[in-house]
């Protein structure tokens, strides 16, 4: 019963593959195959997550382990991963079915949606890969691709911020591949799961004197790890890309990069290695709390003055990823440190929700602002305002997104910043509680003043003159939007019991009992 | 072990390029350095003394073999190095159309 898991990774690749082709005779193919492929993507993952028991270890080929040492390639179905590509296929849908209205004023449509199949199925991999090295290939697929969506409008800016991605990117990538050389040197093997255990054992029954040398090994990749995947994931010190990046690009480039690459490839590959492949210490933890602190408080500083809307919500995406990963950060403190580990599981519950919301109100807020750069094309603020009652559609949703994003009731942001604070409470972390709300506080005043210049202030005269004629956007846009919208109300849901057993404590479970993933893998 | 020194001053030389260089395209050659010096390092990684290369014929005079898993990776890498390296000299190239230099002090159209 494991046929499907290699599928995610193969039809958005096939996908790829037919739009290459065919599109090149039919224009219109790759326009609405895209959506297609990534709608049956979440068919099979809905499929996974309400009839099927995980985690399923899937060996590629059928080349299993011999003499109890893995050989193969293993993709790796647990309840992260799957939470995982939910989040991946829900944004990638919805980006790419605003595409096709949006993409329609670039040449050259086929290559888009070849390299956006592409880089769905690199964050598929990523996201199930067993092996660290099969991980690094992957995650080289998406950013490869990605690097190349930012500059498809081929203007100034977009190569100047795709030249930085790139640089930045290709350090990053290099600094992991020498993690992984170092991890096969010292360990011998690839697969996460024999890594751990093979760290693992040496930890615990050779010599004082070996393992203490292990324990200075792990400590050197963890560093190298934690900078390639940090410069991944824009956390602060690594952050100076991003928002370059993800304001160049095109508006559902964008809120694919925001909402779900950064994630995907950067603090998804952090949590798993670092709870299920090194033991967890208090050191890491201590870093990783401190790198997510700084991340939520320096990004919503940063953001605060700046008038460019894309850029503003890329500054944002760094701060609400603080969130996620001292969400999570708490919870690994309080592991290491044997606490209750109730906390420690409501406090990653609280980041993984959060990884989801975000992922949801940021990409609305992104292809919003795709919206108003459609139709009027101006992203600066102080040249914006009064387009309420022409785009009603965009208005109402991206003030939904906007409260979401600040943390009001209902609405889905405040009930996981809400589970992060009351964890790190309960935990005793007093003064990050302290900073999340106070963040929060700032993250409204500047979406009060999105709000404001874009939509509500005093109509610009200039919407109805012939230039502009600012109307609504097409129905495929205003589709993506609208359920987005939705989406940011309906995850509220996720913080009754009966919703939240289903969809996060399985990707809990797999944090909080960090040594089962070893076990469950290897079957011994 | 002085050789695995010499491959991290070799990384370090490349980081140092993509650092403190000023042209795009000295940019992409420490890039480059720092690949070559990852891949120099995953083969000494697999280097066993006095190995040959790990190919199964019918008599074998010397039974040790260097470990075949890391050149299999080198494959790989060397691969996507150059995907990463063929992007970026085509935007360099692209970059020099709209700006006319290599120069990064010049093209700073994005700050903030």
């Amino acid at each position: 019963m494991d046929w499907f898991v290699p599928l995610f990774v193969i039809v958005p690749l096939g996908g790829a593959f037919l739009i290459a082709i065919i599109g090149s005779f039919a224009r219109p193919f790759g326009r609405f195959f895209t959506s297609l492929v990534l709608a049956s993507l979440i068919g099979l993952t809905l499929y996974v997550i309400f009839s099927v028991t995980i985690p399923i270890v899937y060996m590629v080929g059928g080349h299993g382990p011999i003499e109890k040492v893995p050989i193969g390639i293993t993709m790796i179905l647990d309840g992260l991963s799957v939470y995982l590509l939910l989040i991946i296929n829900l944004i990638g849908f919805f980006s790419a079915f605003y595409s096709i209205s949006y993409m329609k004023k670039f040449t050259s449509e086929n290559y888009y949606y070849t390299l956006f199949c592409l880089m769905v199925a690199g964050m598929n991999g990523v996201v199930l890969s067993g092996d660290v090295f099969n991980l690094y290939v992957f995650l080289e697929m998406a950013a490869i691709s990605s690097y190349a969506l930012v500059a498809f409008g081929i203007e100034k800016e977009e190569l100047e911020a795709s030249f930085k991605y790139q640089v930045l990117g290709g350090a990053s990538s290099l600094f992991i591949l020498l993690g992984i050389a170092f991890l096969y040197w010292n360990t011998s093997t690839l697969n996460i799961a024999d890594i751990s255990r093979v760290i693992g054992t040496t930890a615990n029954s050779a010599t004082a004197n070996s393992a203490t040398a292990n324990s200075e090994f792990v400590k050197f990749v963890g560093v190298i790890l934690l900078a390639g995947f940090g410069l991944k994931a824009a956390m602060i010190p690594f952050h100076a890309w991003l928002p370059d990046a993800h304001s160049s690009a095109p508006s559902p480039i964008s809120s694919m990069l925001s909402g779900v690459l950064i994630k995907a490839i950067g603090v998804y590959v952090i949590f798993r290695l670092f709870f299920n492949m090194f033991t967890i210490s208090y050191d890491t933890a201590l870093v990783i709390t401190t790198i997510g602190t700084l991340s939520m408080v320096i990004g919503v500083l940063l953001a605060i003055g700046q008038w460019d809307i894309k850029r503003l919500l890329a500054y944002h995406s760094i701060s609400q990823m603080g969130y996620v990963v001292i969400g999570v950060g708490i919870g690994m403190l309080v592991i290491a440190h044997n606490g209750p580990r109730s906390v420690a599981a409501l406090s990653i519950a609280g980041g993984l929700y959060h990884l989801f919301n975000h992922a949801v109100f940021k990409g609305l807020l992104f292809l919003n602002a795709g919206a108003v750069e459609y139709e009027t094309g101006i992203r600066d603020m102080k040249k914006l305002g009064g387009l309420s009652s022409l785009m009603p559609v965009t208005t109402s949703t991206s003030l939904g997104a906007s409260m979401s994003i600040s943390g009001i009731p209902p609405f889905n942001g405040f009930f996981s910043k809400l589970i992060i604070i009351i964890a790190a409470i309960q935990a005793g972390y007093y003064v990050l509680s302290i900073l999340a709300v106070f963040v929060s506080i700032i993250t409204l005043a500047s979406f009060l003043k999105v709000q404001r210049f874009t939509f509500f202030n005093k109509p610009n005269e200039k919407w109805n003159r012939g230039d502009f004629n600012v109307r609504e956007v097409p129905f495929a846009m205003c589709f993506s939007m609208v359920f987005l919208a939705v989406l940011c109300l309906g995850l509220s849901l996720f913080i009754v019991p009966a919703v939240r057993d289903i969809f996060i404590t399985p990707a809990v479970n797999v944090l909080l009992n960090s040594a089962v993933y070893s076990t469950g893998v290897l079957g011994y | 072990m002085t050789v695995y020194l010499l491959c991290i001053l070799l990384f370090l030389i490349g980081l140092y390029g993509v650092v403190a260089k000023r042209n795009l395209i000295k940019i992409v050659i420490g890039l480059a350095i720092m690949e070559y010096s990852v891949n120099l390092f995953l083969i000494l990684v697999g280097y066993v003394k006095g190995g040959t290369a790990p190919i199964l014929s019918r008599n074998l005079a010397n039974k040790v073999f260097v470990d075949p898993l890391p050149q299999a990776m080198v494959l790989t890498a060397i691969v996507i190095g150059l995907a990463t390296t063929s992007l970026l000299l085509a935007i360099a190239i692209r970059l020099y159309r709209k700006y006319k230099t290599f120069d990064i002090r010049e093209i700073k159209n994005l700050k903030g």
